[in-house]
């Protein structure tokens, strides 16, 4: 599998010098897993983060080969470089995973979520919600009287920074896709 | 040409097609419609077992002593339930299985149905791979991948779980030849450069040794083969993992003997103190490494495995080999015996002379009796007496199993069964079952506990009932005896629930199923009575009281390093630390 190099993991340091995983600053890395999209695929993928004990910050899962019945899962996690390179194995040996490519190191990517957000408010809040909705190129996708729903892509922190803008104007509700990610060029 | 047949049908042609020849099961109501298959034919033996887990570990034992597939076929709910167990340890151990559950009909899936249980969830973290079929017309398919999952890559075990619609339903088989190829193709061949790299260091290494593993085992007899040519050829010392005995001849020279939390002295002092470490198939195990921060310190360490998962998981390493052992290994030779067959022969002398050294500490010696039977002494007294025979060892897990792996000796590979990872009481019995139903004209060995035997006793009857002659060699202590040891290093001797109270007569009990039962307490006696298990042609218990408090020595303590050993005659007090107590 391409996209397991091992020589990645290789290290010239002697035994000694790797031994503490606290040592080392946890990262956070994007993995893009394609799989069969066969009954269960997911669950395994989840199982395995769960039993051996790592992190999911963001995922995503869709089928995007529907003659193939592939699907892409979109991870981001958390650990440490030696951590990193134990979830890209162990993912790597899931029977039905066919590649696992690690965005965060594999050259430039995009990365991008979408989510929605639901505002209600009257007057002055109103209004200012739907002028910030227009700097953060957020659409309207349903409005009342009283509230609207927004609709925002982006990068998380975008997303992130958007929340923090709309709680005090009356955000009552949100939904967030998680991330998807692609390499840049070809 | 697509052949038309019921599902149930479906799984006896392609077990036959598959070259199976015996399946351990137990029948239920969810596969009613296979064993109707199983009834109208006669070149697949079925070997009724008495509990599903008992199925499990035979096939194990088949597996290990073949190195072809087991084969398991459980019901619903409760039999596969029973058969996580062992689907576990199978995992743990890279052993190549196939179990075949029934499930309820598909229509009932998810209705809380007579003996319904989520098995494929249930068995997803447990298993290398595991399938629902919904359709008969892919269970012939689903099989045979099933087959090369469970046999190809790092091996191990795979479950397809099957409705009992399914099985009634008429579909077209699918043959062996014509399943797609699997998207899981593993790489076996190493990286020429890499492996170049690892000749550089055999060529000048001062210090080296080899660490094999299972890997060895489970690449095939030509691994072992290559793996004997070139410790021969290059005069390193080897050890091995309790997993990898045999791959390297107990006789041979170069032998330092198992490494590890029991393992021999000069064995662990060799990883301690050595400069190249050539791991072969093994996986820096917690039992081998001891504290990871001073597990051998001042070595560079090469690792050939298959599972890329396997390299640096736990210990970095500065060469990693991605590929399957004998492949490796030929490449290896071929590229060494290139460049000359150069070694650093007087850093190989000077080494040899310290190995020695350590050799004359004789870590397993242990002070007989003339009135009690030494659990050691009975070993060596059974390693004697059938040393020459064509044998195969199982265990179940305990004291005994680290007195077989340290005074019984393997010459082959494939000769040695016991649950490494996992460590399952309970394992020996079945899989002793399931070794002789390979080796029909074989010898046939469980060394057992008292405790550990209890587990799975019931495969006795298995035994009687298909005539095979398995020999239940009981160190009966009357403890938990590992427990037992471990409370009185760590837990100032408070003994809790570490003895086996109002145990069964193992003689009365061997009777009872059918088959014979021996005891022996003296040690005058012991070489008789072993005698006499040997001559009887049927499955024998041989309930050997041995000395109750005798500790397994030498032992690394729980978070400690390889250098920091226990022998047998220091002072054991306090011995596990507080941080090491949290360790198991």
């Amino acid at each position: 599998m391409a996209a397991l190099n091992i020589k990645k993991g290789a290290t010239s340091h002697s035994a000694y010098e790797l031994r503490d995983p606290n040592a080392q600053l946890s990262e956070s890395h994007t993995l893009a897993v394609l799989v069969d999209n066969e009954a269960g695929v997911l669950a395994r993928v989840i199982g395995l983060f769960s039993g051996r004990g790592y992190n999911i910050d963001s995922l995503t899962v869709a089928e995007v080969d529907h003659t193939g019945h592939r699907s892409r899962i979109t991870v981001v996690t958390r650990g440490t470089p030696a951590v990193i390179e134990q979830i890209k194995a162990q993912l790597g040996r899931i029977v039905p995973v066919h590649e696992v490519h690690d965005l965060t190191v594999e050259g430039p990517s995009v990365e991008r979520e979408l989510a929605l957000f639901k505002v209600a408010g009257a007057g002055e809040k109103r209004v200012e919600a739907l002028r910030l909705a227009d700097i953060f190129r957020a659409n309207v996708v349903d409005s009342t009287l009283e509230s609207f729903v927004f609709e925002i892509t982006g990068t998380p922190a975008k997303i992130d920074a958007f929340a923090d803008l709309m709680r005090p104007l009356g955000l009552a509700d949100v939904a967030r896709t998680g991330v998807a990610a692609l390499s840049r060029g070809v | 040409m697509a052949r038309m047949m019921s599902g149930a049908a479906m799984v006896v042609q392609a077990l036959k097609d598959q070259g199976v020849e015996v399946v351990f099961g137990y029948p239920g109501g969810a596969v009613l419609p296979i064993y109707d298959e199983i009834f109208q034919q006669n070149e697949i033996i079925h070997v009724l077992v008495r509990h599903e887990q008992g199925a499990v570990h035979a096939a194990e034992g088949y597996a290990r002593s073949t190195g072809k597939p087991g084969v398991v076929i459980v019901t619903s709910g409760p039999g596969a339930t029973n058969a996580v167990t062992g689907l576990t340890d199978a995992l743990l151990d890279s052993i190549p299985l196939v179990v075949l559950s029934g499930q309820v009909p598909t229509f009932m899936i998810g209705t809380d149905g007579f003996q319904e249980a989520d098995t494929v969830g249930i068995t997803r973290p447990c298993t290398k791979h595991n399938w629902l079929v919904k359709d008969t017309d892919k269970l012939a398919e689903t099989i045979h991948r099933g087959f090369h999952v469970a046999t190809s890559g790092r091996p191990g075990p795979v479950l397809i779980d099957i409705p009992k619609d399914v099985q009634f339903a008429t579909g077209s088989y699918t043959g062996p030849k014509t399943v797609r190829v699997e998207s899981y193709q593993p790489k076996v061949k190493g990286d020429i450069a890499a492996i170049t790299r690892l000749v550089e260091m055999i060529e000048t290494a001062e210090r080296p040794v080899f660490y094999t593993g299972g890997g060895v085992i489970n690449s095939g007899p030509g691994a072992s083969q290559l793996l004997r040519e070139l410790v021969d050829a290059t005069g390193f010392p080897i050890t091995s993992t309790l997993m990898g005995l045999g791959a390297y001849p107990a006789s041979g020279k170069n032998w330092l003997g198992m490494l590890g939390m029991h393992g021999l002295y000069e064995a662990n002092l060799a990883m301690h103190g050595c400069d190249l470490m050539i791991n072969l198939g093994a996986r820096f195990d917690d039992r081998i490494t001891g504290r990871i921060a001073d597990f051998s310190p001042r070595s560079i360490k090469a690792h050939v495995d298959i599972d890329a998962s396997s390299i640096n998981k736990v210990i970095q390493v500065d060469l990693p080999i991605l590929g399957d052992i004998g492949h490796v290994l030929e490449d290896l030779l071929n590229v060494w015996k290139s460049r000359g067959r150069k070694t650093n022969k007087p850093g190989l002398a000077k080494w040899w002379g310290q190995i020695e050294g350590w050799k004359a500490k004789k870590c397993l010696a242990y002070t007989n009796s003339t009135s009690v039977i030494k659990p050691q002494y009975a070993l060596e007294r059974l390693e004697a007496l059938t040393k020459g025979r064509d044998r195969y060892v199982c265990t179940e897990v305990g004291q005994h199993q680290m007195w077989a792996a340290q005074f019984l000796g393997f010459e082959a590979p494939n000769r040695w069964m016991t649950s490494g990872g996992l460590g399952t009481m309970g394992y020996g019995l079945p899989a002793s079952i399931g070794v002789q139903m390979a080796h029909p004209q074989a010898l046939v060995i469980n060394v057992a506990g008292d405790a550990s035997f209890l587990m799975n006793m019931q495969e006795m009857g298995t035994a009687v009932q298909f005539r095979l002659p398995v020999k239940q060699f009981i160190l009966n202590n009357e403890r938990l005896g590992m427990v037992r040891q471990w409370q009185q290093l760590l837990h100032g001797e408070r003994y809790s629930q570490s003895w086996s109270e109002a145990l069964p007569d193992f003689v009365k009990l061997a009777e009872a199923f059918g088959a014979k039962g021996i005891r022996c307490s003296d040690p005058a006696k012991l070489d008789a009575a072993i005698e006499e298990m040997l001559a009887y042609d049927g499955p024998v218990i041989f309930d050997c009281l041995v000395e109750k408090h005798e500790n397994c020595f030498p032992m690394i303590p729980s978070g400690k390093a390889h250098n920091e050993m226990l022998m047998g005659d220091a002072a054991t007090e306090g011995a596990i630390q507080a941080g090491g107590a949290v360790l198991v």
